[in-house]
């Protein structure tokens, strides 16, 4: 850029305001680092006192996830050798793999609910923020309104009372149960977002659809949907990522069949006292659905809005 | 190809009238014209046709149907907006294909491919037919929206200002073709604009609107020649006319109040005595300013004029409109 132009920022303050980005990423991302560090951690390097920076990678964590163990006596682990890399590491504990852990059932149920809630939100979300966009809906503000007043109070404030009725209608601890809960809770935060993103979609759009043939639905399909995909696209992470991390109600409402990985991952409990590197390697999986959700929508996210063809 | 006749059409918007008691017949293979000055009603008129808007009153028919409770899909009606309002998240090759791929037609993608490449060589856009929507100069993105309407038969061509952004030479040809499109496919237009060219010698017929309501309706020399108010009569002509007090000359009939003088009925030499207070230079056509008894009349002159700023000359007005107190032109 040459020295002339007026937006661009010197080259001074460029480097000042990378120090900083760089210094706050490295601030929040250490406790990331760290859990995935501990995920790999043996034991004993877990909690050693000074922390270890450095140490021998392990995968015991992993397979402590994964497995639950018993302990057997010495002939028995004699007269039954390790099989493949994760017996041995179980094995060197003086320990036999009994069985698979439930935490792929857990991370199965944090899957379907997070993603079903997620597709629920956004679809409901994006139907309802299309009609206010765009018809006379009777008593629109105050809908509009009372949509954003189920925000004001914290969640958990209505969990006794939620807790009743799903036990009187069959829900606790159901798919479904869990499902409904997380898309009530998100849908105001969809519908308010996509409103937004829908009221700056000129109508010409669709009018120029209407007009060249196409009925309303259609012209909201394959007009305004194409333009919403950056709202919907954010709305959607919004949504999974507190689909996926809540856990208040997590706690309170699901005990088995239903729980997701957040309650789950605090207890899992070691040999001795709390097996830290289980947890942080639960933690860590735990932490990459929506990771690898968000990298795949940031296309999206980050392509530049097209409201350009329209003459204004 | 159809007639459309509007009876008593009323739209407000809110307290705002955008349209009182509106008839309007346009002829099966008319091409009509809709003069008005900003927020007469004229994108209103084309909407409440095409059925985006609903009228509060009066009935719409095409082909003596009434199409009031039809959708713009039924109607079978093709717009190009005043706001070219193209598709951005298509390519300007599936923005003109758009309208034959509505599932109200059924056209093979053969069929759609060789319309949309006659369009585009008619609108000279061929080359830009890969380009994104957005990445399009606001002429070019004028005419894929002329194009959307025009790569289909509708009952009728509803254009609202569409040649408004285009440069003096593709605004010329593209007159030639929308004229050569009318006579050739007999199709039905009715066409915004404020080009006096444009109404002048491309319209069968001229509307003229004043605040929502149709003031005269004729063909453009009636328009032109005999304005029923001095308003119509100042909506046609460049210069516009001259509008000056009724006994400014003699010869005014009883009951004038005003006089309408356009710059070309003006004759120089004998008359009465103005001053010339500026001459422009226009290349086709020059103007000179005068002054006569305190009021400005601008009338044309040839360019190899020997006049100058401060000269005198005399004038006389030939042919002049009158109009009484309400505007209305006096026979
Ligand atoms: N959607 C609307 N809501 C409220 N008022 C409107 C709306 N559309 C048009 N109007 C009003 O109706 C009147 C006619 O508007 P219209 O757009 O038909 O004018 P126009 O003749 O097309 O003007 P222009 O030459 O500027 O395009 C104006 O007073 C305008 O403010
Ligand atoms: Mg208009």
């Amino acid at each position: 850029m040459s020295k002339s132009s007026i937006s661009e920022p010197t080259r001074g303050f460029k480097w000042i305001a990378a120090i900083l980005v760089a210094f706050y990423s490295l601030v929040t991302i250490m406790p990331l680092l760290w859990i995935v560090a501990t995920g790999f951690k043996s034991s004993a390097d877990s909690i050693a006192y000074p922390p270890k920076i450095t140490f021998q990678p392990s995968l015991e964590g992993y397979v402590n996830l994964f497995t639950t163990q018993t302990r057997q006596t010495k002939e028995f682990m004699a007269a039954n050798p390790p099989k493949n890399w994760y017996e041995e590491i179980v094995h060197s504990k003086g320990m036999v793999i009994a069985g698979p852990s439930r935490f792929g059932e857990r991370f199965l149920n944090s899957t379907i609910i997070g993603f079903g809630s997620t597709f629920l939100s956004v679809l409901l979300g994006t139907m309802a923020a299309y009609a206010f966009s765009r018809f006379r809906v009777p008593l629109k503000d105050d809908l509009l309104f009372f949509i954003l007043s189920t925000r004001m109070m914290p969640p958990i404030a209505v969990a006794i009372p939620i807790f009743l009725m799903f036990r009187a209608v069959g829900l606790s601890d159901t798919h479904a149960g869990m499902i409904l809960l997380y898309t009530a809770v998100n849908l105001s935060l969809s519908v308010w977002l996509l409103k937004g993103f829908i009221d700056e979609i000129p109508r010409e759009y669709e009018e120029a659809a209407l007009i060249d043939g196409y009925t309303r639905f259609q012209a909201f399909y394959k007009v305004v949907l194409p333009q919403a995909a950056t709202g919907i696209a954010s709305t959607a992470i919004f949504c999974l990522i507190f689909a996926w991390n809540e856990y208040a109600f997590a706690v309170l409402l699901t005990s088995g069949t239903a729980q997701t990985a957040p309650p789950f991952i605090p207890t899992i409990i070691g040999v001795a006292g709390q097996d830290w590197p289980a947890m942080a390697a639960g933690a860590t999986i735990f932490l990459l659905p929506v990771m690898v959700f968000t990298i795949l929508l940031r296309r999206h996210l980050l392509r530049g809005i097209t409201f350009g063809a329209v003459r204004k | 190809m159809a007639d459309v006749v509007l009876q008593g059409i009323e739209k407000k918007f809110g307290s705002v009238l955008a349209i009182s008691n509106l008839n309007l017949e346009i002829k099966d293979g008319a091409f009509v014209i809709l003069l008005g000055p900003t927020g007469a009603g004229k994108t209103t008129t084309l909407r409440l046709i095409a059925g985006l808007e609903r009228p509060d009153s009066g009935d719409i028919k095409i082909n003596g149907h009434s199409v009031v409770k039809n959708t713009p899909a039924q109607r079978n009606v093709a717009m190009v907006f005043q706001q070219y309002s193209l598709y951005p998240h298509m390519s300007v090759q599936d923005n003109l294909a758009f309208p034959l791929r509505s599932p109200t037609l059924n056209f093979s993608e053969a069929e759609i491919k060789s319309k949309v490449n006659e369009i585009a060589e008619v609108l000279q856009i061929k080359d830009k037919l890969n380009n994104r929507a957005t990445a399009l100069s606001g002429g070019e993105m004028q005419r894929v929206s002329i194009g959307r309407a025009l790569v289909r038969n509708p009952s009728i061509y509803l254009m609202d200002e569409p040649l408004s952004s285009l440069d003096a030479k593709l605004r010329a040809d593209l007159r030639l073709e929308l004229k050569r499109i009318h006579a050739q496919v007999g199709s039905t237009l009715l066409y915004v604009t404020h080009d006096q060219t444009e109404a002048m010698t491309m319209a069968t017929q001229v509307g003229v609107l004043d605040k929502g309501q149709l003031v005269q309706f004729g063909t453009p020399r009636e328009i032109y020649e005999k304005p029923s108010s001095l308003y119509v009569a100042s909506r046609l002509g460049l210069p516009r006319i001259n509008s000056l007090p009724a006994d400014l000359f003699s010869g005014a009939p009883r009951g004038a109040i005003k006089m309408g003088l356009r710059p070309e009925h003006i004759l120089q030499g004998k008359g009465k005595l103005a001053s010339v207070i500026r001459i422009e230079h226009l290349g086709d056509q020059t103007r000179l300013h005068l002054s006569l008894e305190g009021f400005n009349i601008v009338t044309l002159t040839d360019s190899e004029t020997k006049l100058a700023v401060g000269d005198k000359i005399k004038i006389q007005p030939n042919n002049a409109l009158y109009f009484d107190a309400n505007g209305n032109r006096i026979e």
